[in-house]
């Protein structure tokens, strides 16, 4: 929590304050990583047989295959080399083959989570940006009419699964064949030049965005909500009403600024949140991302591949916390002041 | 809030609360009756399949021409056990971890809480999905996976509460007196943070049946119980919503959306009387 801002503190110490927060984050980020890492070592060893009959159980591999991946997993060496040559193989990128793609997983996640950021970045801040602009309408009016129905209308949306508002926009607009439904181009097209790729590209993404930032902006309604809900408690707006100032400048030079602040940290926290909508809602849109990759691993026992993509979304959300955590320390100038044990 | 008339009061006045309350009373109600209800059996196939809402399917039928109204309800189970079951683990969880974390402070706090915001930054639906896919072939184990790793946000919660509790004066008498640490928490902490911790419990029970059915549409977990999930996956997979039978879809996820929002407005109407610093 902050604390409040203490008198007389020198620039060096604020210098060092700032610095000790950005460690701790560094530290707790790489701490996670590796406590991930280690976790998808061995949550596919404690499955009966070894990694290869696990990842690999019932598939034809050729003897040239067995031999790379013996080599892979260290299977001749002791538990403690495997987890080193894991974490290694991990951090150079080698995640192993996926079978049903004959291809190495870094290779197939590597498009893979470039289309899920074409879908998941918008989504984002269009989330956000409604987010906040109706729970700064709810905030304001608190306990009106209009209140009511901006919460309500977020909490429904929120509680609404991804995929089944995702499948009833597709049954709702496949009749008029105005916008494609599914995947991310058309099939067999050839593009005359980037331009209509783009345009192409552009009409697939309408539907899931849609739909991810309807299922996303809820939570942050509320938060902003009641975010300005705490900053009207606060003594500076009480000054700045006594003051005279007008309504309309507190709530947006006074109490707006200061009630964001939680939203970058409460980003931070419901990015997984999105993530998982983004899975689902890729799913339904068989938008080729990281969380269709996953459906497909999982339809097809593919071990290696959601290994993989499980890795790799871990690792960004725990990267897009860090970059939060950043942003906050450079919005909120008290955290430089804060003291740490 | 330790009258109970006084806060059925409370919670007449709040309109939300009252519509979710209906809601859930009415779904408990219909998956009770399911047996004794004029509805055909869920496994009962019929000639008519994919055939639109009508006076003898209000549901239609699906693919192997069963009432998907009779489906609907017997779903219902489902969600209701997966989410009670898993909203008192968590709850469990969440009261040991928070009640020990806030309490006893220190290291124990320090291991605690960087333990949770462990679990806290990890996508915990693609964790689960995994977690799931590798080990979670049966309800209970759906059960167990959603539980041991959805207590972070309520062990987070029990902690402040007990870090505001452990500064009155009740409980740093008892601590003066010399009575275990044990007891103060189970006769003195657990009493007060209790109550609060219901509303968070209703919410995590409309997180856990959230969770289990989007398991299920993806295909893993307990995908051979008759399910919301698995409605909605066969209507995906079956290629329902390319041909246009839409009410295989549109039924099964609107019961499930109500049941959810009906746990979602019950709890959120219990944190605003319990916690009344946001409400009035």
């Amino acid at each position: 929590m902050l604390i409040s801002v203490t008198r007389g503190t020198r620039k060096s110490d604020i210098m060092r304050s700032s610095t000790i927060y950005i460690i701790r984050r560094i530290v707790f980020a790489i701490a996670v990583i590796f406590a991930i890492i280690i976790f998808n070592f061995i949550i596919f060893r404690l499955l009966p047989g070894n990694p290869i009959d696990v990842l690999y159980g019932g598939k034809i591999l050729t003897p040239q295959q067995m031999k790379m991946l013996y080599q892979q997993f260290g299977l001749n060496q002791p538990m403690w080399l495997q987890i080193l040559i894991y974490i290694k193989n991990t951090l150079t990128g080698n995640l192993g083959i996926s079978y049903t793609y004959s291809l190495p997983v870094s290779s197939i996640l590597f498009n893979a989570i470039i289309n899920s950021l074409i879908l998941g970045t918008p989504a984002l801040i269009f989330a956000i940006l409604i987010g906040m602009w109706t729970g700064k309408i709810a905030g304001w009016k608190r306990n009106s009419q209009i209140d009511n129905v901006v919460t309500n209308i977020s909490m429904i949306l929120w509680s609404i699964p991804a995929y089944w508002l995702g499948t009833l926009l597709i049954l709702l607009v496949m009749k008029t064949g105005i916008i494609p439904v599914s995947g991310m181009f058309t099939i067999g097209t050839i593009y005359p030049n980037f331009i209509s790729e783009l345009f192409d590209v552009l009409k697939h993404l309408f539907l899931p965005l849609i739909t991810l930032t309807l299922v996303t902006f809820g939570s942050y309604t509320l938060i902003m909500r009641n975010s300005l809900l705490d900053v009207f408690d606060e003594d500076y707006i009480l000054t700045a009403r006594a003051k005279g100032v007008p309504e309309k400048v507190v709530l947006n030079k006074h109490a707006v600024p200061n009630a964001r602040l939680p939203i970058v940290s409460m980003i931070a926290i419901h990015f997984g949140y999105l993530v998982g909508g983004l899975v689902l809602i890729e799913t339904v849109f068989s938008w080729p991302g990281i969380g269709y990759t996953i459906y497909q691993a999982i339809l097809n026992r593919d071990y290696p591949l959601l290994q993989g993509a499980f890795l790799i979304i871990a690792i960004s959300v725990v990267l897009a916390n860090f970059v939060a955590d950043l942003i906050y320390l450079y919005l909120d100038p008290r955290i430089k002041y804060e003291k740490f044990k | 809030m330790r009258n109970l008339n006084e806060f059925w009061a409370k919670y007449k006045k709040n309109k939300i609360g009252i519509v979710g309350l209906f809601i859930i009373i009415f779904f408990v109600l219909l998956s009770i009756l399911a047996p004794i209800l004029p509805i055909p059996s869920p496994t009962a196939t019929t000639s008519q399949i994919d055939s639109p809402p009508s006076l003898i399917h209000p549901f239609g039928t699906n693919d192997l021409g069963e009432d998907m109204l009779s489906l609907c309800i017997w779903s219902i189970e489902i969600s209701l056990i997966t989410g009670i079951f898993a909203a008192i683990i968590i709850i469990l969880i969440g009261l040991i971890i928070g009640m020990i974390s806030g309490y006893y402070g220190g290291i124990i706090d320090e291991i605690f809480m960087r333990i949770t915001d462990f679990f806290l930054v990890i996508p915990s639906l693609v964790l689960i999905i995994v977690i799931t896919a590798l080990f979670g072939a049966n309800l209970f184990n759906v059960i167990l996976i959603i539980g041991l790793l959805s207590w972070p946000t309520t062990a987070r919660i029990v902690r402040s509460m007990t870090l505001s509790l452990k500064e009155r004066q009740f409980i740093e008498a008892a601590k003066i007196s010399n009575v275990p640490n044990f007891y103060i928490i189970f006769k003195h902490l657990f009493p007060n943070v209790f109550p609060v911790i219901i509303a968070t419990g209703i919410l995590n029970i409309s997180g856990a049946i959230f969770t289990q059915a989007s398991l299920v549409f993806l295909g893993v977990g307990n995908i051979t119980d008759l399910s919301f999930g698995l409605l909605l996956h066969n209507a995906f997979e079956g290629g329902d919503i390319i041909g246009g039978f839409w009410w295989t879809s549109l039924f099964p996820g609107l019961f499930l959306t109500l049941i959810i929002i009906g746990f979602v407005f019950i709890g959120r109407s219990l944190e605003q009387i319990l916690n009344p610093k946001r409400s009035e």
